[in-house]
């Protein structure tokens, strides 16, 4: 069984501040991580393996510092990492990012599976699974808990807002993966000195002839952003205190029911 | 491509078991808003069995026109047969804009119409409006976990696509009298070559009570809750109230409350009339699932915790004394 796992290095979006003054965001200094949802998705992938026996490949396009949680992928166990990484890849949207990591999954050979985390904490788009799976050609399942295979049938359990579904779906097919999935495994020491001495295989893009690369990059990216800012946040509101609950309670209540709101 | 032939602002009403989601209903009145500026047609687009309620809603929430596709094999969700489906009515129709909730099955299908139609798709919007210049729509979202707001555009390609939050904005008002012109399409989805195949439900345990994304009043706990038992205290209000008890990240990852219950970016996105915020200090990560709320209370202990700085009524104190306090209150002037 071959299953590729699409994973991303982000900023720790818990960790990041608001400049007050400038109201810019203030990246200097916060940690890089793999994306949280990719772990579980890669926790999946280790676990089809250990279940059914394969090979778990990983794929992550970004700056040659994405290298660490490729390595950090290889240390809880997976068996092959590869670095999408060009100049051209640089800007692209999840349209582009998708058709990319769609064309490099093709070259690397057939495949069973692509696990991916529901979402990246930095842009939060949660689609670029989804468009990998159409750029593919198969189908997508997404928050997905298990993964089960008896006799040639694969069933998955996916989690939607009214509750569990469980479906039967053809191979390959594309699932994305979330907290509730499952829990990470750590690495192990052994692993982790492996990592470090294995090698990162960087993928370019000569290295994707068929690409058309008029899908790629910023120039290949329908969408564009126009603008950004910070949330503005300014209080308004009137603060109280607590001194005596009761009587706060009274007022409190008392502002609701004047409002119409109770 | 010329966008002249590129016409209308489509919704898509997502159903559950013919049941539509207040999700399309939302969408059809920010559709409205974008129809009349681009001087164009409001459509919402059903694709399911049983397609009657779906109708009745797209009709009473303003759509122009409903286009249906009915059949069997849209009784369950699958991306494959309605994505296709999806796709026939744009190749024929072609729209101008799509709105999608950002569901669980809206962002799948968003991604996959988007995809085919290689055209831009913006995820998880919580703004729309129209660029005066160019006629294109704005797409607003947060990234960064709440941190930075982007507006994005689908400048070059046509129909621009966009997810919205549900619970974003709020459902427009009803109008019972409205006509919609009704076109039914005939697309129908070989069973055999699905590729998937939904072959059992498990029914949420959780459902019952009010729906956090629909709730008028949510009460919500924090860090400052201590353990998963004082969330009673904060149920017993919120029932009190007509409403949901809703919970910060701090509290679903220190396992206190499930993730369903979770408001903020990688929650659920809130807008009710009233939200009381007990504990919560207001990562700005929670703040974007919930500062479009009408009304915010905010109790905490601590005096600069940014939850304040939303809120219209901030109450510095123990939330161990003031939840107590307002069920009592609420209480008596409900004469309970």
């Amino acid at each position: 069984m071959n299953i590729v796992v699409c994973v991303k290095q982000v900023p720790d979006t818990t960790e990041i501040k608001i400049d007050p003054v400038k109201n810019t965001l203030i990246r200097k200094g916060v940690p890089s991580i793999l994306n949280p949802f990719d772990k579980n998705a890669l926790e999946q992938a280790l676990k089809l393996k250990d279940r059914y026996g394969g090979r778990v490949t990983v794929i992550s396009m970004g700056p040659d510092h994405a290298k660490e949680v490729l390595r950090e992928a290889l240390s809880m166990g997976a068996d092959k990492a590869y670095l999408v990484t060009d100049r051209a890849f640089g800007g692209s949207d999840t349209y582009a990012t998708s058709y990319i990591l769609s064309k490099v999954i093709e070259k690397l050979g057939s495949f069973d599976f692509v696990l991916v985390g529901k979402q990246a904490i930095d842009g939060d788009t949660g689609q670029t699974g989804s468009s990998i799976a159409e750029h593919l050609g198969i189908s997508r399942l997404s928050y997905v808990l298990d993964i089960e295979i008896s006799e040639s049938k694969c069933i998955v359990k996916r989690q939607v807002e009214e509750g569990i579904e469980v479906v039967e779906t053809k191979l390959p097919v594309l699932c994305t993966l979330t907290k509730e999935s499952n829990k990470p495994r750590y690495a192990t020491i052994r692993g982790k000195i492996d990592s470090l001495k294995a090698e990162i295989e960087e993928i370019h893009l000569t290295d994707v002839p068929d690409i058309d690369t008029t899908k790629i990059g910023l120039n290949g990216s329908p969408t564009r952003v126009k603008a950004t800012f910070t949330p503005k946040r300014q209080s308004s509101g009137e603060i109280m205190e607590a001194v005596n609950p009761e009587k706060t309670a009274k007022v409190l209540v008392g502002k609701l029911v004047e409002s119409k709101l109770l | 491509m010329s966008f002249e032939e590129y016409k209308d602002i489509w919704v898509f009403i997502e159903c559950f078991q013919g049941q539509p989601k207040n999700v399309g209903f939302e969408l059809l009145g920010q559709g409205r808003i974008l129809a009349d500026r681009l001087k164009q047609k409001l459509c919402a687009v059903v694709i399911e069995s049983n397609v009657d309620k779906a109708i009745d809603g797209a009709k009473c929430y303003g759509a122009d026109k409903i286009y249906v596709v009915q059949g069997e094999e849209y009784k369950n969700y699958s991306s494959d047969s309605y994505g296709n489906a999806f796709l026939k009515l744009c190749h024929k129709y072609r729209p101008n804009t799509i709105l999608i909730g950002a569901t669980i099955r809206g962002r799948e299908l968003g991604s996959k119409i988007a995809v085919s139609l290689r055209t831009g798709l913006t995820a998880d919007c919580t703004a729309l409006s129209v660029d005066e210049d160019n006629a294109n729509v704005v797409w607003e979202r947060p990234a960064f976990g709440g941190n930075l707001y982007a507006q994005i555009l689908c400048s070059g390609t046509r129909p621009q696509m966009g997810t919205v939050r549900p619970g974003a904005f709020k459902k427009p008002e009803k109008e019972e009298n409205n006509i919609s012109k009704i076109i039914t399409e005939n697309i129908r989805m070989d069973k055999v070559s699905a590729l998937t195949k939904v072959i059992d439900f498990i029914k949420s345990t959780e459902d019952a009570g009010v729906k956090l994304e629909e709730a008028e009043y949510i009460v919500s706990g924090g860090r400052g809750m201590k353990g998963p038992e004082n969330f009673a205290m904060l149920k017993e209000l919120a029932d009190l109230l007509g409403g949901a008890v809703g919970a910060s990240r701090a509290a679903v990852d220190s396992g206190w409350v499930p993730q369903s219950k979770q408001v903020g970016q990688t929650g659920k996105t809130v807008s009710p009339r009233v939200y009381i915020a007990c504990g919560i200090s207001g990562a700005v990560q929670h703040l974007a699932g919930m500062s479009s709320s009408d009304t915010i209370i905010a109790i905490n202990k601590d005096e600069s915790a940014p939850i304040f700085e939303v809120a219209d009524y901030g109450v510095v104190g123990d939330v161990f004394e003031m939840v107590p306090a307002l069920i009592k209150e609420v209480r008596s002037i409900k004469n309970l």
